[in-house]
């Protein structure tokens, strides 16, 4: 008897615990789980977003693997990854290292390397757009870019820098690492800060060049954090695309495309809810092998 | 001699430094600079004159911008949505990382994993399905469709967040508080939220940075002009016939400059969190 109420009051209990929850549960299933769930079905099947769904097994996943101007957009997004992991970085490291000192405007110089990171993609594409306006107004160039080299004697690098298709994709790639240093820049900062200054000290006792600490110390106790830094780039320059739509709008796609605006195309410029939803799976699971195999990589450099 | 070498290499040594940290800086700041500059000028001096100070200048674009641009509208719903996600968002985070922290019920650990997993996996092109979904749903072009695609996307990382900062609250202030008459609804009013008064201020900005700045959701969500946010606003005034620059540049400064404020009033906790790797956007 005594048993049964006990257990009737923590039964009670559960279900008020679980209240808790449900909220979060609910908003998760519905706007998570589900959509994760039916776009794995959806790319199974031909539909139009209204209608009747056609079961055609692994047909859109065929017709990825041969889509040249799939792999052509997987590319331009590499590119735009390639710079940012050398160009932006690098950056962000060199920028770090001459802040992680005794320097004067230290602060000031942490507070602006992170104001690009917190605006919009759509203000900086548009702020980018403006500033390389490649057109001319009584004979004087509109485009602050073109204006300076003008002026500044270099004529002949005058350049329609995101309606030329040679120019188009990197003018993209360094606008999205102004956008993003700030983000490697900090962390890098944190990270080197958290070293030992005595380790320095000690390898200058013992004749160290400054280059020779940089490589022995620095670089090795930095390790895990620049491998942070690496993933958490791959994943953000990979989906970049909000930046690309705001710069380039409709023009010049197929040299700027990247994957997701390729899968944006699919979906709402030609209707194919399937192929899109195939489409993401691929580059999702492409996105997860890569991470994956980058934190293989840091916890093997943790261990030795 | 021999010190004087010293003190002459460490200062071109920090003259250096300082000449790349402020040429860097410079071209963060400058580009910004060059916007707001262009938001006071004239359809007619916009294209031409390249003067640091305008010759001529105009005051009048704001207005332009906030009444005929309709970026008033676009403003305010970016404020309604805004401070709708992120106020949903505290309350439901809250009350589960409570639940993961303090409570038992069954299935605990498995739906705590299931969040985690969430904050781990990247789902590129997930706008596809959603879309799908809030067809489905009918909430295709309602404010509180949108507000909920957007709480979920900050769902899991705030869960994570508040939970590690539960943990750290010690058990005897839920008894002292159970003793004075507290149920489990009051421990985490009374208690829990205002000691994670830190927690949830890292929320509250770092949240409303994203739906500040989100564009794809809103675009594919929201299609009346009477539901826009500011980001899709922008876009739109961008892509209507001859683009009016200065009122463009007037909107896009009004779009960035409560985002650089926030930042600015907020930055410790920004930097705080950012440092320890626990977010990515």
């Amino acid at each position: 008897m005594l048993a049964r109420a006990r257990a009737a009051v923590v039964a009670q209990g559960n279900l008020t615990s679980f209240l808790f929850v449900l909220p979060a549960l609910v908003i998760f299933a519905v706007f998570y789980v589900y959509p994760f769930l039916n776009m794995v079905f959806l790319s199974f099947h031909e539909w139009r977003g209204i209608g009747p769904l056609h079961f055609i097994g692994l047909q859109n996943y065929q017709e990825i693997v041969g889509d040249r101007l799939w792999w052509n957009s997987m590319a331009h997004a590499g590119y735009i990854t390639l710079i940012a992991l050398t160009f932006q970085n690098a950056l962000a490291f060199g920028l770090a290292l001459a802040c992680d000192r005794e320097i004067r405007m230290k602060r000031f110089y942490r507070l602006v390397f992170f104001i690009p990171p917190v605006l919009s993609e759509v203000v900086v594409g548009l702020m980018g757009n403006w500033i390389l306006n490649p057109g001319l107004q009584n004979g004087q160039h509109i485009g602050l870019l073109n204006h300076l080299l003008y002026s500044s004697g270099f004529p002949q690098l005058v350049n329609n820098w995101l309606g030329d298709p040679r120019t188009a994709l990197t003018t993209i790639a360094i606008v999205h690492s102004w956008k993003g240093f700030g983000w490697g820049f900090i962390m890098l900062l944190v990270g080197l800060q958290t070293i030992d200054k005595q380790l320095y000290e000690a390898a200058r006792v013992d004749g160290a060049s400054a280059w020779k600490a940089f490589v022995h110390i620095t670089v090795p106790m930095m390790l895990p954090v620049i491998l942070v830094v690496m993933i958490l780039t791959i994943l953000g320059s990979m989906q970049v695309f909000v930046l690309i739509l705001s710069m380039v709008n409709e023009g010049l796609v197929n040299h700027t495309d990247v994957p997701a605006t390729y899968i944006l195309t699919s979906m709402i410029g030609n209707g194919r809810f399937g192929y899109a939803c195939a489409q993401a799976v691929i580059f999702g699971v492409i996105l997860v092998g890569v991470s994956f195999i980058m934190k293989r990589m840091s916890d093997w450099v943790k261990r030795i | 001699m021999k010190i004087n070498k010293y003190i002459l290499l460490g200062l071109t040594q920090s003259t250096l430094t300082h000449i790349f940290l402020l040429s860097v800086a410079l071209t963060c700041l400058f580009p910004i600079f060059w916007m707001v500059r262009c938001a006071f000028m004239t359809n007619e001096t916009v294209f031409v004159d390249k003067a640091l100070i305008p010759h001529v200048l105009n005051f009048g674009n704001f207005a332009v911008a906030w009444t005929k641009g309709n970026f008033g509208m676009y403003f305010l719903n970016s404020v309604i949505y805004t401070a709708g996600v992120v106020s949903g968002l505290v309350l439901i985070a809250s009350l589960a990382a409570f639940a993961f922290s303090r409570l038992k019920f069954p299935g605990k650990d498995f739906i705590f994993y299931m969040f985690v997993a969430a904050m781990m996996i990247p789902l590129p092109g997930s706008f596809v399905a959603l879309v799908v979904l809030m067809n489905k749903l009918h909430l295709i072009n309602t404010r509180a469709g949108y507000i909920l695609c957007m709480i979920n996307v900050g769902l899991a990382m705030s869960i994570l967040l508040l939970k590690t900062f539960f943990d750290r609250i010690p058990r005897d202030l839920d008894d002292a508080a159970r003793i004075d008459g507290c149920g489990r609804l009051g421990i985490w009013w009374h208690v829990a939220l205002p000691l994670a008064r830190p927690a949830i201020a890292v929320i509250v900005v770092f949240n409303s940075l994203i739906v500040w700045n989100e564009y794809i959701l809103a675009t594919l969500l929201l299609s009346e002009p009477q539901l826009m946010p500011l980001q899709r606003g922008l876009m739109v005034f961008q892509g209507a016939n001859s683009t009016d620059y200065p009122v463009l540049m007037a909107g896009l400064t009004m779009a960035a400059l409560p985002v650089i404020l926030i930042y600015m009033v907020m930055q410790k906790h920004i930097v705080k969190v950012l440092a320890s790797g626990e977010v990515a956007v």
